[in-house]
C-alpha cells in the first residue's frame, strides 16, 4: 500500500531516487518510473528538483511529464485496472466490458473508488490482441476478459 | 510616419558562402547553400503562407501551411524544412497547394473560438492575415472545440484554461493558441530560458507556462521573445489590447543598459503603444528583455516633473517657476559663485543616461562656459578603471569587440559580471553560443545565474572572496607563463619581449602561484589552474567583464591584469576573442568618449595637450584652462571644505548611486546652488536649489554609444511633455551666461564632436541613417566603422605588459565586521531604481534582500525575511535577510535598486588607487537582527519628505 508522503519528505526521497538513474544517458524517463514507483505518482514538488539536478527547467521536466498519460500526477487507487481499448479489443467487445466494469465500480475512467481501492484506465493497445478483449490488473496479463474474469477482478479489487 | 515594416523570411539565414540557383514561381533566385526554400523564396519576393515559421527562431515543420511542390519529387514537403538545391523547380501556388492550406487552416480556425468571420483579439494577428492569404472564406466544422469553451454541453469543461493575466505586460489565451510552438521556441532559442513547454498531447496539447503555474510564478522572466513570436493573439501585450494596434513606428535605441537594443517605438499618434525589438539592431538582433520591451512607461508616471522649480534653502518648499526665470535663476548664481569664490567654485556632472550630443554639451557648459575643468561623470563611480586600465594595455579606452563577436568564440570567461540581470540580451546570445558547445569560466563571488541554469553550465566557477581579483587574475597568468601556454609568436609581434620578460619574470614568483593565493583568494588552487589552462589553450578565448572587477580599490589593476593574460594567450585582434568591459548604462561609453572626466576631451585626449586644446580654443573662441579638474569625489571633499559651491547634475542621483551616502549629501548641503535636471525628485533633489525637469529618450533626437562602442540613433517620437529636450535646456543656459549657443538640432552637435575628434570624425547622422550604426573610430581610415579593435597592431602601436602587483584593501574584516559585503543588480530593476520602480516592474523585486549564507545566517539567529541591521565602519541600514548558498560563508551580497535599503549609507571611501572608483564591492560588515529601520532611514526619510514638498500641492499621499 502506497503511503501519502507529507510534504516535507518528497525532496529527500526524490533525490534518492535521482541519484540512482542520474548516470544514466537520458536519466530523465528511467528517473520519472523510479519516482512513480517510489511514491506511486510523480509529485509536483519533485520537478523543481529534478530540475535543479539534470540542469533543466521546471518547465521542461512538467512538459515530459504530462506527455506520458503513464505518470500520473497523484496517487492511484490500491489497485489499478487497466482495461484494453484499442482496436482489436474494441472488434472483440472491449466496449461492453467496460461498460460494465464501470457501472460495478460506479467509477468512469480515469476515477478512484471512493473507498481509494481501485483507479480504472482505458490503456490503447497491451500486445495481447490474441486473447482480446484483455486488462491489466496491478501489472498482471489478462486475457478474453468475460464475465467470469470480471468476477475474479472485483474479489482482488474488494479485498 | 508609418508603421516599419519588418520582412518575415521564415527561417534563419545561411552563412554559407557556397550559393545554389533556383526557380521559384518562374523566378530565379540565387541563395547561399542551406538556405530553406521559404527562405529563398522571400528573398526573390514569393511570400509562402506559414504559421509555425519565423526567422527569429530553427525552422520546425509542424503547422503544415507552407507546403509547395518540387518539380522531379513527390509529395508537397513543407518549405521551411526543405533546403533549396541548385536546379531545383519550386512551384508555391498551385491547386493542390491551395486546397491543402486551405483544408489544413480550416482546421486550425475549427480550435479557435470566435472563427474565421470575427477577427479575433486585435484581428491584425498573422494567423487573422494567414486566413486571407489562403483564400479560407467559409469553415465546415464547428468552433467548440473542447480547449477553448467554458462549458461543453451545459457542463463544466475541465480542459478549459482561463485567460493568464497575471504577467503585468501581456496576457496568455489558451483559448486562441493553435500550439506552433513558436513561443516555445523563442523561450528556447533565443531568451535561454525554458520557461514554457507543451503540456500533453494530441488535442490536449497545450503552452503552459513552468510546471502549469501562472506566467509570473513560473521561470519566466518577462522578455517579451514569446509575445513576439506568436502567430496569434494567444500572447499578447495589454496595452495592444486596451488601445488597439499601433499605426507608426520609429526605430530608437533603448536607454537602460549598456547593451544599446534597437526598438521599434510603436505608436498611436504621440503614445506609445509598445517597444518592440527590431530585428536590424546589430547590438540585440531582434531580442529584449523586460525593461526595454516593457518597462518604459515611467516616461508618463506622474512622479515626473514637468515645470522648473526654485527654492532658496534647501528646507524650503519647491516653488514652481517658468523656465525663464529658472534658467536666469541659475546664471545669477553661478556668476555670483564664481566672482564670490573663484572660477573653479563650479562644475557640472554629465549623464551616461542623456545622449552623446547632451554629454558634449554639458562638459562644453564648464570648460567653455563655466572657465574651468570640474566635470565629471558617473562612470567615476563605474568603469574609470576601465578606461585607464585599457588605455595604459592596449591605447584606447573601449571594449574590443562586437557582440556579434560572440558566436565565434569557443571559452568565455566572465569575471565580475552577472549578466543574466545586468545585460540580459548580451546573455541571452551568450548562452545560445554556450548552448552550442562554448566553454565558460566563472570567476565571481557569488553563484550568478550564469553559472548554472537550465543547459548552461560553467566549467570553472571560481568563487573568490571579494578584493583578490588582481591575486586570482595574477595566478592564472603565473600558470600560463610556467606552463608556457602562451603565444610566443603573438608577444613577439604585438608586444614589447622585453616588457614581456620583465612581466613573465614578475608572474613566475612564487607567491603568485595558484597555491599561495589560494591562501587569501579561498578559490582551489586546481581550479585556478585549469581556469588558466582552459583560457589559455581554449580556441578563441574571450573575457567579458562587469563593475565585479573595476569597483575596487585596485579596480584598474584588474582590467590591466586582465588585458595582460588576454595578449599572453594571444586573444585580441580577431573574432571571437578580446576584453569586453560590459557597460552599465546606455550611454556610459558614450558620456566617457564625450570628454567626460576633468582631465580628458572627448575622445580621450589630455587636457594639457596643446595641439587638441588649440583645436577647441579656436572653435570655442575662449582660453581653456589646461589643468585637470575635481572629481566627483574631490568636488564633495571640497564642498565640505568651503571652497565648492555650485553644481549643474545632469541626469545622476549621485546621493544614491555614490558611496558614503552621508558624506555626499554633506556636501550637497555645504553647496549653495545646486542645480538637479531629471526625469524625477530624485535623492539628490533633496538637496538641490534648482530643478530642472529632464525629458526621456522617447522625447529627443541624439546618439547612444553603446558597450561595443556602437553609435546609434535615438529619435524623437513624442514632443517633450517637460518643453525642451535636455540639450536645449544645457543650450538655454549657455546662453543666459553669455555664450551665444545656436544648435538648432543634435545633428549639428554631432558635426561639432566629428569635427574636432579624430575618432568621430566620419560620424554624422546621413551615415548613421544609412548603416543604423556603426561602431568607432569611425574616420577615413574605417569609413564604415571598427566592429574589431586590434587588428594587426595595438592602438598604442606596441601591447603593454604592466606588473600587477597584489595589494589587499584596506577594508578589512575583523571581530567587529567578521562578513565582506559586496552588492549588484537584478533584472527587473535598473540601478537606483528611479524609472524602473515607476513601473509595473516591481512585481518581480519590491524591495532590496540581504543574500546570506545559511551558516552565516544560523550563527546570528537570523530566518529568512527577517529584518536585519548591517552595519559598516561607514554606517548602518535595515533590510530583509534571504538565505541562500549562492553566497560563500563570509559573504554578504544585496542589491541597491531601492532607496529606502540605501545600500550606499554603508559602503565606505576606499576606492581605486587609479581614478577614484569607489570600492563598492567589498565592504566590511557585520549583520545581526533587528527590528526596523535604522535612525539614518528613518531621519532621512522625514528629509525626503521635507524636500520634496511642491508649494501650492499637496503632498501625494503615498
Amino acid at each position: 500500500m502506497t503511503v501519502q508522503p507529507t510534504r516535507t519528505d518528497i525532496p529527500a526521497r526524490t533525490a534518492a531516487v535521482i541519484s540512482e538513474y542520474r548516470g544514466l544517458e537520458g536519466p530523465l524517463l528511467p528517473i520519472l518510473h523510479g519516482l512513480q514507483e517510489e511514491f506511486g505518482y510523480v509529485p509536483q514538488e519533485s520537478y523543481q528538483v529534478i530540475a535543479d539536478t539534470l540542469n533543466l527547467s521546471r518547465a521542461e521536466v512538467f512538459g515530459v511529464v504530462s506527455f506520458y498519460h503513464d505518470f500520473r500526477k497523484a496517487p492511484a487507487g490500491r489497485h489499478v485496472l487497466k482495461l484494453c481499448q484499442a482496436e482489436a479489443c474494441q472488434s472483440m467487445g472491449s466496449d461492453k466490458v467496460a461498460a460494465k466494469i464501470k457501472q460495478l465500480l460506479g467509477i468512469d475512467f480515469h476515477e478512484t473508488a471512493s473507498d481509494g481501492s481501485v483507479t480504472l484506465e482505458p490503456v490503447y493497445c497491451l500486445g495481447l490482441c490474441a486473447c482480446s478483449p484483455s486488462a491489466m490488473l496491478d501489472g498482471e496479463l489478462i486475457g478474453r476478459v468475460g464475465d467470469d474474469e470480471i468476477g475474479e477482478m472485483l474479489e482482488v479489487i474488494r479485498t | 510616419m508609418s508603421l516599419v515594416h519588418e520582412i518575415d523570411y521564415g527561417t534563419p539565414a545561411s552563412l554559407s558562402e557556397k550559393t545554389v540557383t533556383l526557380t521559384v514561381d518562374g523566378k530565379q533566385i540565387t541563395v547561399p547553400e542551406g538556405t530553406s526554400i521559404m527562405r529563398a523564396a522571400m528573398d526573390g519576393g514569393v511570400e509562402i503562407p506559414k504559421l509555425c515559421a519565423t526567422d527569429m527562431l530553427d525552422s520546425y515543420g509542424s503547422c503544415r501551411i507552407c507546403l509547395v511542390e518540387i518539380e522531379g519529387r513527390g509529395g508537397t514537403p513543407a518549405s521551411c524544412t526543405t533546403p533549396a538545391m541548385e536546379g531545383m523547380v519550386v512551384h508555391t501556388q498551385t491547386e493542390r497547394l491551395q486546397a491543402i492550406r486551405k483544408g489544413v487552416m480550416e482546421l486550425y480556425v475549427s480550435d479557435h473560438p470566435i472563427g474565421h468571420d470575427i477577427e479575433a483579439g486585435t484581428g491584425a494577428s498573422e494567423f487573422d492575415k494567414t486566413i486571407k492569404q489562403v483564400g479560407l472564406t467559409e469553415v465546415r466544422y464547428d468552433m467548440h472545440g473542447r480547449n477553448h469553451v467554458i462549458a461543453q454541453n451545459g457542463a463544466i469543461n475541465p480542459d478549459f484554461v482561463e485567460k493568464d493575466e497575471s504577467n503585468p505586460y501581456f496576457t496568455f489565451d489558451s483559448s486562441q493558441c493553435i500550439v506552433c510552438s513558436r513561443c516555445v521556441r523563442a523561450c528556447e532559442e533565443v531568451q535561454g530560458t525554458f520557461a514554457l513547454t507543451i503540456e500533453g498531447r494530441g488535442f490536449e496539447a497545450r503552452v503552459r507556462s513552468g510546471a502549469a503555474e501562472p506566467f509570473l510564478e513560473s521561470e519566466c522572466v518577462s522578455c517579451g521573445a514569446c509575445v513576439q513570436a506568436c502567430p496569434t493573439d494567444a500572447l499578447r501585450e495589454k496595452s495592444v489590447l486596451e488601445k488597439g494596434m499601433p499605426t507608426s513606428s520609429e526605430i530608437t535605441t533603448c536607454a537602460y543598459c549598456g547593451v544599446g537594443c534597437s526598438f521599434k517605438a510603436e505608436m498611436q499618434g504621440e503614445e506609445v503603444i509598445r517597444m518592440v525589438p527590431y530585428k536590424d539592431g546589430k547590438a540585440n538582433r531582434g531580442h529584449s528583455c523586460v525593461k526595454g520591451r516593457f518597462a518604459w512607461t515611467y516616461a508618463t508616471h506622474r512622479d515626473r516633473i514637468l515645470n522648473p522649480m526654485v527654492r532658496e534653502k534647501i528646507s524650503d518648499p519647491w516653488r514652481e517657476v517658468s523656465w525663464d526665470e529658472a534658467i536666469s535663476h541659475i546664471a545669477n548664481e553661478f556668476r555670483r559663485i564664481q566672482d564670490k569664490y573663484g572660477r573653479s567654485s563650479i562644475g557640472g556632472i554629465t549623464s551616461s543616461r542623456c545622449t552623446n550630443e547632451e554629454t558634449f554639451l554639458v562638459q562644453k557648459l564648464v570648460r567653455q562656459v563655466m572657465g574651468n575643468n570640474n566635470v565629471d561623470t558617473c562612470a567615476r563611480v563605474c568603469h574609470s578603471p576601465t578606461g585607464y586600465g585599457l588605455k595604459s594595455t592596449f591605447g584606447t579606452s573601449a571594449g574590443t569587440q562586437d557582440f556579434d563577436s560572440v558566436e565565434h568564440t569557443d571559452t568565455v570567461l566572465i569575471i565580475g559580471a552577472n549578466p543574466t540581470d545586468g545585460h540580459p540580451v548580451f546573455a541571452s546570445r551568450l548562452k545560445k553560443r554556450l548552448r552550442q558547445g562554448a566553454r565558460l569560466i566563472v570567476i565571481d563571488p557569488r553563484r550568478t545565474d550564469i553559472v548554472r541554469s537550465p543547459h548552461i553550465q560553467a566549467d570553472y566557477h571560481l568563487p573568490l572572496r571579494p578584493g583578490t581579483n588582481v591575486a586570482v587574475i595574477t595566478a592564472m597568468a603565473h600558470v600560463i607563463v610556467t606552463e608556457g601556454l602562451f603565444n610566443e609568436q603573438f608577444i613577439r609581434e604585438r608586444c614589447d619581449w622585453s616588457e614581456f620578460e620583465d612581466y613573465a619574470e614578475f608572474v613566475s614568483e612564487k607567491r603568485h602561484s595558484p597555491e599561495e593565493v589560494e591562501k587569501l583568494s579561498g578559490v582551489p588552487a586546481d581550479l585556478i589552474r585549469n581556469a588558466a589552462r582552459l583560457y589559455a589553450r581554449g580556441g578563441n578565448s574571450a573575457i567579458y567583464y562587469g563593475l565585479g572587477v573595476t569597483e575596487h580599490s585596485q579596480g584598474s589593476t584588474t582590467v590591466i591584469a586582465i588585458a595582460n593574460i588576454a595578449m599572453l594567450t594571444g586573444n585580441i585582434g580577431r573574432p571571437g576573442v578580446g576584453v569586453n568591459p560590459l557597460r552599465g548604462q546606455n550611454n556610459v561609453q558614450g558620456s566617457c568618449d564625450m570628454g567626460s572626466f576633468p582631465h580628458e576631451f572627448p575622445g580621450y585626449r589630455h587636457i594639457s595637450d596643446d595641439a587638441t586644446r588649440s583645436v577647441y580654443e579656436s572653435l570655442w573662441g575662449v582660453t581653456l584652462d589646461e589643468e585637470p579638474g575635481l572629481r566627483i569625489p574631490n568636488m564633495l571633499d571640497a564642498a565640505v571644505d568651503g571652497s565648492f559651491k555650485g553644481l549643474y547634475v545632469q541626469g545622476e542621483d549621485i546621493l544614491q548611486s555614490d558611496p558614503n551616502t552621508q558624506h555626499v549629501a554633506a556636501g550637497l548641503e555645504a553647496m549653495e546652488c545646486v542645480v538637479v535636471h531629471d526625469l524625477f525628485l530624485n535623492e539628490t533633489a533633496n538637496y538641490a536649489h534648482v530643478f530642472l525637469p529632464g525629458s526621456t529618450f522617447l522625447e529627443k533626437d541624439g546618439t547612444f554609444t553603446n558597450s561595443e562602442r556602437r553609435i546609434n540613433r535615438v529619435r524623437k517620437v513624442m514632443a517633450p511633455k517637460n518643453g525642451y529636450a535636455d540639450w536645449e535646456i544645457t543650450q538655454l543656459m549657455a546662453r543666459a551666461m553669455g555664450f551665444d549657443w545656436n544648435y538648432t538640432h543634435p545633428t549639428e552637435i554631432m558635426d561639432e564632436i566629428a569635427a574636432t575628434t579624430p575618432s568621430f570624425a566620419g560620424v554624422n547622422y546621413d551615415l548613421l541613417e544609412r548603416e543604423g550604426s556603426v561602431q568607432w573610430p569611425c574616420n577615413e581610415k574605417a569609413p564604415l566603422g571598427t566592429p574589431v579593435m586590434h587588428i594587426g597592431g595595438f592602438v598604442r602601436g606596441k601591447g603593454k605588459l604592466i606588473r600587477t602587483e597584489y595589494v589587499a584593501t584596506d577594508e578589512k574584516t575583523g571581530p567587529r565586521f567578521p562578513l565582506l559585503l559586496t552588492t549588484g543588480r537584478i533584472l527587473s530593476q535598473y540601478n537606483v531604481g528611479a524609472q524602473t520602480r515607476r513601473t509595473e516592474n516591481v512585481h518581480w523585486h519590491e524591495e532590496d534582500r540581504l543574500e546570506i549564507h545559511p551558516h552565516d545566517a544560523e550563527d546570528r539567529g537570523i530566518r529568512d525575511g527577517d529584518w536585519v541591521r548591517i552595519k559598516s565602519r561607514a554606517g548602518e541600514t535595515t533590510l530583509r535577510a534571504l538565505i541562500t548558498d549562492r553566497v560563500a560563508t563570509g559573504v554578504v551580497y544585496t542589491t541597491f535598486h531601492h532607496p529606502d535599503t540605501q545600500a550606499n549609507v554603508v559602503t565606505t571611501d576606499y576606492s581605486d588607487w587609479a581614478t577614484n572608483c569607489p570600492e563598492y564591492k567589498v565592504t566590511a560588515v557585520q549583520v545581526g537582527p533587528s527590528n526596523g529601520p535604522s535612525d539614518w532611514q528613518e531621519e532621512y526619510d522625514a528629509l525626503a519628505r521635507r524636500n520634496r514638498r511642491i508649494s501650492g500641492r499637496l503632498e501625494a499621499a503615498e
